[in-house]
């Protein structure tokens, strides 16, 4: 399955990624020839396999649901880039986009 | 640069902080020691490019408070020791910008356990180090602030992603440094810097506070001058964590310990896959020296094999970028960072990101999203995470017909030049014998077996999950028996 331009274009939109055109062109070529090293995944015999989604070690616990108290040693304020009254700013979504380019 | 050691007479970390708590050395000397070397070596943004941050007052202060600690007999394990954080780990002193612009000056609010263990074991942080952006990339050149140089030769590309502290660790700023590892970012450049670096089993270290990448492959690594020190440094961070829950309850034991073990019945695999008729004739005979080297000490040395191994980078390409698509979308100029403005919110998003995040992130965010958008899902994700489930099962089988380790070249080659792997799938074969281990979430290590025309040659030892004990055995046997061999 090649990689189009117009697949690009849809990927940085999902990514919320803006790209220059030179910037998209180039991707198409990139993502291809990468994506052409992972069709030797086709060639294993998959069948029935479970999906390994993480390590299965006996890593994984559950602690009482209360979370630990984690202190800040500074602020929100400190750090954000735009704060109000202990609120995070951001632009208006009036002008945000409209409801068909959104997905 | 020439390699002496910063820290004196002092043999290692342990031997300096004995001397340190007997008070025949001081952790301001240490630490004056330790500053003075990275001035010496140039090792800021005008010279090789290894320490992004630094605050000399702050470590002085706290080499002063240790001391002053030594009156009252202390036990801290790293009292007085200085250490180099890569800069994906957070600390309240100095800043945590993952080697990225949109991270670019961000001092982050908390410590990262692994951080706070160190500092709580008497270690001063004097500096974080260089890395490839977000930890993507296998040479530093994917880093915002430019590429981190080789201290054996300032011409060649230390490694990555951990490049900075790999190259900190060999130009003798610190005998112990953190890095991570998602697919070798550790191994790889400590092979490529002649020093030890380790990555532990997948939830043997905390990763609160360690800035995400791909959440089932991260982990926290350490490196070392030499074994002994990795293993000091990764007793003092290793075990559970109330902060993160992927951290494992399993008893942590005292790595130093295993530089007493015999290697006397100890099985060890060598997998024929990574010995492929195409390997530097040079790199195999430094291997099979270190094999040599294993059996002469009673190791038995088994030909294994790992089948699934060429799909390893294919698998690790398509699970860590979908991953990092993920994780990485929390980076949009709301709550901290980098924020550009532009037409609404949308724009916002896309004009922080997008200038925010430098090009092989960028290309990772595609790809991870690609493969994990609709229609391609199945075909490469799901295909991908399946498998991961052969690897595993590669090692499973390997590791239950009775070997204990297997051992491996680090890399396919030495430190290659900058700019010699313009095409990322190249630069992404330099994984190629690292990356299974962060699939299935082994234990792996690497240590310095030799140089190729100058150059340091490392070799992997693996060892199955949680047993990192074993490996440590067989580094500390093979760092002795090879001694000067190993760096020549």
């Amino acid at each position: 399955v090649a990689v189009t331009l117009d697949d690009v274009r849809h990927i940085a939109m999902l990514a919320r990624l803006g790209l220059s055109d030179e910037r998209a062109t180039k991707l198409v070529t990139e993502l291809n020839t990468i994506l052409e090293h992972m069709e030797a995944l086709s060639k294993a015999d998959t069948a029935g396999l479970e999906p390994m989604a993480a390590v299965g070690t006996s890593g994984m616990w559950l602690r009482p649901d209360q979370g630990p108290k984690i202190p800040l040693e500074r602020p929100p304020e400190s750090f954000a880039p735009a704060m109000r009254d202990a609120f995070l700013l951001v632009p208006r979504l009036s002008t945000h986009e409209d409801a068909e380019s959104a997905s | 640069v020439s390699g002496t050691s910063p820290q004196g007479d002092a043999a290692n970390a342990a031997a300096l902080r004995e001397s340190i708590v007997r008070g025949t050395e001081t952790a301001v000397h240490a630490v004056n020691a330790s500053l003075h070397r990275a001035d010496e070596v140039r090792a800021g943004a005008d010279g090789l490019n290894i320490v992004l941050s630094r605050d000399d007052a702050d470590a002085r202060r706290q080499a002063n408070a240790a001391d002053a600690r030594r009156a009252d007999a202390p036990t801290e394990a790293l009292l007085g020791i200085p250490v180099l954080l890569k800069d994906n780990i957070a600390t309240v002193t100095m800043s945590t910008s993952c080697g990225s612009r949109i991270l670019e000056g961000y001092v982050s609010p908390f410590e990262a356990t692994a951080t706070r263990r160190l500092r709580d074991a008497g270690a001063i942080v004097v500096g974080k180090t260089n890395m490839d952006e977000f930890a993507m990339g296998s040479s530093t050149e994917h880093s915002a602030f430019g590429p981190t140089k080789n201290p054996i030769d300032p011409r060649l590309v230390p490694g990555g992603s951990s490049g900075g502290s790999a190259a900190g660790v060999a130009a003798g700023i610190t005998r112990i440094a953190l890095g991570s590892e998602t697919g070798g970012s550790v191994r790889q450049p400590a092979a490529f810097c002649g020093v030890v670096g380790v990555k532990p089993t997948y939830g043997r270290v905390s990763r609160y506070g360690l800035v995400a990448f791909a959440s089932s492959l991260d982990q926290i690594g350490v490196f070392g001058a030499d074994v002994d020190d990795a293993a000091l440094g990764l007793r003092v961070i290793a075990g559970r964590d109330a902060l993160d829950s992927t951290s494992a309850d399993v008893p942590v034991p005292d790595y130093r310990q295993a530089s007493g073990e015999s290697m006397r019945g100890m099985v060890i695999g060598r997998p024929t896959e990574y010995f492929p008729a195409t390997l530097d004739p040079q790199m195999l005979e430094r291997c099979e020296r270190a094999l040599d080297a294993l059996r002469a000490l009673g190791a038995e040395v088994r030909d294994v094999s790992l089948p699934h191994t060429e799909l390893a980078i294919p698998v690790y390409y398509i699970i860590a970028p979908a991953e990092a698509s993920s994780n990485l979308a929390r980076f949009d100029g709301v709550r901290y960072g980098l924020r550009l403005t532009g037409d609404g919110l949308r724009g916002m998003y896309e004009a922080t990101r997008s200038r925010g995040f430098g090009p092989e992130v960028t290309r990772r965010i595609m790809l991870g999203t690609y493969v994990l958008s609709a229609g391609y899902y199945d075909a490469y994700y799901r295909k991908a995470m399946q498998v991961r489930s052969l690897l595993a099962e590669d090692f499973r089988k390997v590791f239950e017909s009775g070997v204990h380790l297997m051992f491996t070249p680090t890399t396919p080659s030495t430190a290659f030049a900058f700019g010699a792997k313009s095409d990322p799938y190249d630069m992404y074969l330099s994984d190629i014998f690292t990356v299974t281990a962060n699939l299935v979430g082994t234990p792996a290590m690497s240590l310095p077996i030799g140089r190729i025309q100058g150059l340091p040659v490392g070799g992997q030892i693996i060892a199955s999950h949680f047993d990192e004990y074993r490996m440590f055995a067989a580094a500390y046997a093979l760092e002795r028996a090879l001694g000067e061999e190993a760096h020549r």
